[in-house]
């Protein structure tokens, strides 16, 4: 299985699990906010290929995690998205501070 | 053609069981026939008004949450209690992005999810007297998708 935290240069890819809710996100930002820390980190890749289902505790994580990084001028991206989740993104208005992609973007320089 | 039907759950609220009681109101209402966007919405709104009684309600002690759903025809009614501490203001608290947790990441949208997603939503509740939240669904009113 894939590791759940990937670093790649500054870049943090987070691979969500199947099920983001209040439980597992309470789990995942309390190792993210260390990585972000220690790694100096400036983009979060929000992986949903795994996800079927997030409800409003992963909207808060996900939230949560880009206001600690744009405070240092970091970026957060999602990607694999399904339509569900989409639908979650869009209702709670993050997908305006967000980009959403396919796959990881090549400019980012992570392929 | 489903009839009637009832179910209760009573369990500890720790946020293991959010997942525990999502699976068991999907199972249920499969009786009902519905699409998977259809349990989806269910799942959702279920997970936001359990998660509430486990954060806001006990605010993380370890107490009772009860969810009772009971099938009437093809609707869906759910009924999720906690005798927790209750909400002081329950308009304000059901407006989109107001939280009361900004510390602990909440998004101030479940309240919100749970309107989206289900036909009615009703909350009652007072200061120290806990909160119950009601909500109904009927399945399979619209087509489904891929027909």
């Amino acid at each position: 299985m894939e590791k759940e935290f990937q670093i790649t240069g500054t870049s943090l890819i987070i691979h969500l699990p199947a099920e983001v809710d209040h439980h597992s996100a309470s789990r995942l930002k309390e190792t993210a906010d260390r990585l972000i820390q220690e790694e100096n980190i400036r983009r979060i890749v929000f992986d949903f290929e795994q996800t079927g289902f997030m409800d409003s505790s992963g909207i808060g994580m996900i939230v949560g995690r880009y206001k600690n990084i744009r405070f240092m001028g970091g970026t957060v991206i999602a990607i694999r998205v399904s339509e569900r989740i989409r639908r979650l993104l869009t209702m709670s208005g993050i997908y305006k501070v967000m980009d959403i992609y396919e796959d990881l973007p090549r400019q980012s320089g992570l392929l | 053609m489903s009839g009637e039907n009832e179910m209760k759950l009573e369990f500890d609220s720790r946020s293991c069981n959010e997942g525990f009681a999502r699976v068991a109101v999907a199972a249920f209402m499969t009786q009902l026939n519905p699409t998977l966007e259809e349990v989806a919405d269910v799942k959702t709104a279920l997970s936001e008004a359990v998660t509430n009684a486990v954060i806001h309600g006990y605010e993380g002690a370890v107490k009772k949450i009860t969810v009772e759903c009971r099938i009437s025809g093809q609707t869906l009614f759910v009924e999720v209690k906690d005798g927790g501490k209750g909400i002081e203001d329950v308009a304000r608290a059901m407006e989109p992005m107001f939280t009361t947790r900004e510390d602990c990441d909440r998004s101030g949208m479940g309240f919100s999810f749970m309107e989206a997603f289900m036909d009615t939503l009703e909350v009652d509740s007072a200061p120290g007297r806990g909160t119950r939240v009601r909500m109904t669904k009927t399945i399979g009113r619209t087509e489904p998708k891929y027909e």
